[in-house]
Formats: C-alpha cells, structure tokens, sequence
C-alpha cells in the first residue's frame, strides 16, 4: 500500500482528507485505484489515457514525466504526490 | 614601558611588505585577497579596485567573511602602511598564511599613479539606512549600490504582490513595477498588507505606491493600473526588468508571464496559493525549467479550481510572498544558490515544507528545442463574474 498525498485543490473530490492509500506496483495502477475510490478524479488527473497536462505526479519527489512516466515504478512506502497547477495569488 | 614606535618596529618584523610596485605585481599574478583597513571617509575618497573594506577596527570580526580562504594570500593597505602593518600581524595570528601589508600605503600607491577607483558610494543616509544590509559581507555596499540600482516587477498588488513589495522597497531595490488593474476590496484586506482600510476603492497601484513611498522615498514606483494582455505584455516588459516577481491570481496571467519572460530572458520568482498550502520556485531562462515545462497547460475552465470556494489563510501569503521577495533580492545581487529547478511547497497547517524536483523538458512547446508556441495566447478568464483577487 502507498499513501498518496492530495493537493489542497482536489481534496473536496476525496472527502478532505490530505492523504489517501491505495494500491499498485506503478504509477498506472496507483492512479487506477485512486479513481476507482475516487471516480470524479478521473477528469482532474488524466486526459487521452496519459497523466493531464496541468497536473503533475511526483515518486520520491521526481517528476514521473522525467522517468517512465505511468509506467514508473512505485516502492512500497514511497511518497506520492499529485501537484495539479495552482494559480491563486 | 612600550612605545607606538615600538609596537610598529615589532610589528613590522614580524609581517611581510611590499612597495607599490610589488603589490601591484602582486594584484595581477597572484590573485591575492585585497583589504582596505581604513575608515569609511578615506575609503570614500578612493581605494583600489578590487578592494574590500574592513575598517581596522572590525578586522578581527569581518575578516572571515571577506577572506575565508586563510591559504589565499592577503594584500592589506591602509593610508601609509602603519595601520595595515598591525592587520597583518593579527591575520598572521589568526592563521592566515601570507598576509603581507603594503608598505608606503594608499599614498604611495597614488604617487606611483595606480589606478584609483572612487565608490559611487552610499551618502551617510544611506548608509545608515541599509547599515543592516551593510554588515552583511555577501551584501555590503557595492551589493546595495546593486540593489538601488536594480529594477523588479511585480505582477499584481494582491496577496503575494503585497508583502514582497514591502520588502523589496524596504530592501532598497531602486525601481520596483507594479502591474494591477483593480481597486482595493474590502475582502481583499484580511491578507493585502500594502493597502489600508483608507484606500477602499482607490486603484490597487495608486495604493501601492502610496504605502511604498512613505516606507522609503530611494524606490521609484512604476505603475501600470491595467490587466496584463499580450497587447501590453511586450511594452512593459520592454521597460527593462532585472526580475519579475509574478504574484498574479489567474492562469491566464500566469502563462502570458511564464511565455513573455522566456521570450525576454527575464527570471521569474513565481509563487501560488490556496487555502492553507503555497508553492515556491524560480524559473529562469536557459538555466532551468519555465513555468509550461512544469504544467505545459492550463486546466480547462470547468476543472479550474473554483475562486468562489477558494479562501486562503491571511498570513500565508505573507510567507510565500516573503520567500519570493528573498528569492528576487538573491537573483539581484547574484549570490546564493536560487530556488532553479525545485518547487518549494509549504503547508501551514501541518508546519511543513517539502521540496521537489523540476527539470526542463527538452519538449516544451515554449522553452525546448522545437518550440510549437510562439506568440502569446489569452486564454479565457477563469470565474468570469466571480473573479476575486487573491
Ligand atoms: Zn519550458
């Protein structure tokens, strides 16, 4: 299991809560049972079968982009984070 | 009983000199440390180029910090070479390996016409203005001299606008801009430090400028009291801009900024935030990312975070815009290790900041190798109607 953290603009799809677990070897697969838990997520994460342009996810605190991207490898215990833009100033 | 005379014959035993000549020699083969031990008046009148100052008096505090390096040699003059010849007896004792005093001094060094350079210097208001500042090696005078003289734009006089303004005219940052087409809200006061309850319905510029001048008369306010558009963008960026400190609320804004900076070649010190969290970074051009190797896209409108729902803590602005104003001082003055190539997010409730790693994208339709956008784009305004500034 892996925790994933929520950013502050997409909790209310989770209910609020800052971090959410869910299961997967990859990005793919994490991200899969995130938005089965969490189905409106689908729109805020991913467009044309890859990771949206407006949002980015980070494994261990590196861009998956720069690695395989969907297909990057997640450890048990590894720290996710979804950082979708945020533009508030 | 001991002498002055004595003190200076023994003094002068134990150290090395050099005249003039050598030293001059010296400067240009050996890349030696410069000190000037005299007083602020005579460093005034002129030094030698090159020299750092350290008043004999505060030599044995400050010497660290201008010559960290105790194995690189030190060339000390003082007016005649008397003062400078006791420095280096106290630098020898303080493990230095070759300090070596300029014998004949500044004086002699005129005579033999050297050249001299004179500081453009601080008046003493000034002076004791940014005496803070001074005592600061990796600032110091010739730093804010560079800061007077430096010219930083802000985009938007809003939560984040408000207090890096504050600090970059308190920091003595010559020229700052301000791009901001709205008037001041009452909402907006809970977090807008640089507005008052007075200035209701007064142009958030005007504002602006008002509380900046009253906080120091040494920075010239340049106000644009409109919306930052691609008609305009290249007009006021064309004003000649050392930083742009983007502070804007809306993803339009952000992403004509993002493409005109990479256009003009301008660093971008570019903070967000929301609710309880905020984020950090500096994109600057040729050097790391851009704001669209991050997010290479706005969200369609519909998935746009709601600005109605929004809300965001008072002070957390005050701390993303205090890290902003500390990010554009450093890229001014050219010294630190600037915040390229990692986010900095923080989170207020939990006390908390994380870092992570940004990386240019060789893709990237603005800053990579085969860019497919090349002329400003206006997306749609983001809660048209219901737009509130942050
Ligand atoms: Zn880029």
């Amino acid at each position: 299991m892996t925790r994933i953290r929520i950013p502050p603009t997409l909790r209310e799809e989770v209910g609020g809560a800052r971090e959410v677990p869910a299961e997967g070897e990859t990005v793919r697969e994490l991200l899969d049972d995130l938005m089965a838990q969490f189905p409106s997520l689908r729109r805020q994460l991913v467009e044309d079968d890859e990771i949206a342009p407006f949002v980015n996810v980070y494994v261990e605190g590196e861009d998956v982009r720069t690695r395989e991207g969907l297909d990057t490898e997640v450890r048990p215990g590894s720290t996710v984070i979804l950082l979708p833009a945020m533009a508030g100033g | 009983m001991v002498s002055y005379r004595d003190l200076l014959a023994q003094a002068k035993a134990e150290i090395d000199e050099v005249d003039a000549v050598r030293a001059k020699d010296l400067i240009e083969s050996g890349d030696p440390v410069i000190v000037d031990v005299r007083e602020q008046d005579e460093w005034d009148e002129g030094h030698i180029g090159g020299a750092v100052h350290v008043p004999r008096g505060h030599l044995e505090s400050r010497i660290e910090a201008a010559a960290p390096d105790r194995t690189r040699p030190v060339l000390i003059y003082c007016a005649v070479g008397n003062r400078s010849a006791f420095a280096a007896k106290t630098l020898l004792e303080l493990g230095y390996v070759e300090p070596v005093s300029l014998a004949g001094g500044f004086t002699d060094w005129k005579r033999n016409g050297f050249p001299v350079e004179l500081s453009a210097g601080l008046d003493a208001r000034k002076r004791a203005r940014y005496s803070r500042h001074l005592l600061i090696p990796e600032v110091g005078e010739q730093g804010q001299l560079k800061l007077l003289d430096s010219k930083i734009l802000l985009i938007g006089a809003g939560g984040l606008g408000s207090p890096a303004s504050l600090y970059l005219a308190a920091a003595g940052v010559g020229r700052l801009g301000i791009v901001d087409a709205d008037v001041v809200d009452e909402s907006n006061l809970q977090r807008q430090i640089v507005h008052s309850t007075e200035r209701l319905g007064e142009p958030k510029v005007d504002s602006a400028r008002r509380t900046i001048e009253a906080l120091n008369p040494d920075v010239e306010v340049v106000a644009y009291k409109e919306r930052l558009t691609s008609e305009n963008v290249d007009r006021i960026l064309a004003d000649g801009w050392d930083v742009i400190v983007d502070g804007a609320d809306n993803f339009p804004t952000r992403y004509l900024v993002n493409d005109a900076s990479v256009w003009h070649d301008i660093p971008v010190v570019h903070g967000s935030i929301y609710r309880f969290e905020g984020q950090v970074t500096v994109f600057k051009p040729g050097e790391g990312p851009c704001y669209r190797c991050l997010f290479p896209s706005p969200p369609p409108p519909e998935l746009a975070p709601s600005c109605a729902e929004g809300g965001v803590l008072g002070v957390l602005p005050g701390i993303i815009g205090s890290l902003q104003a500390s990010e554009a001082l450093k890229l001014a003055l050219g010294i630190g290790e600037p915040l390229i190539g990692r986010l900095m997010l923080f989170d207020a409730l939990n006390a908390e900041f994380s870092d992570v790693s940004i990386r240019r994208d060789p893709e990237c339709p603005v800053c990579g190798e085969h860019p497919t956008i090349t002329e400003y784009i206006d997306y749609v305004e983001f809660c048209a109607g219901t737009r509130e500034p942050a």
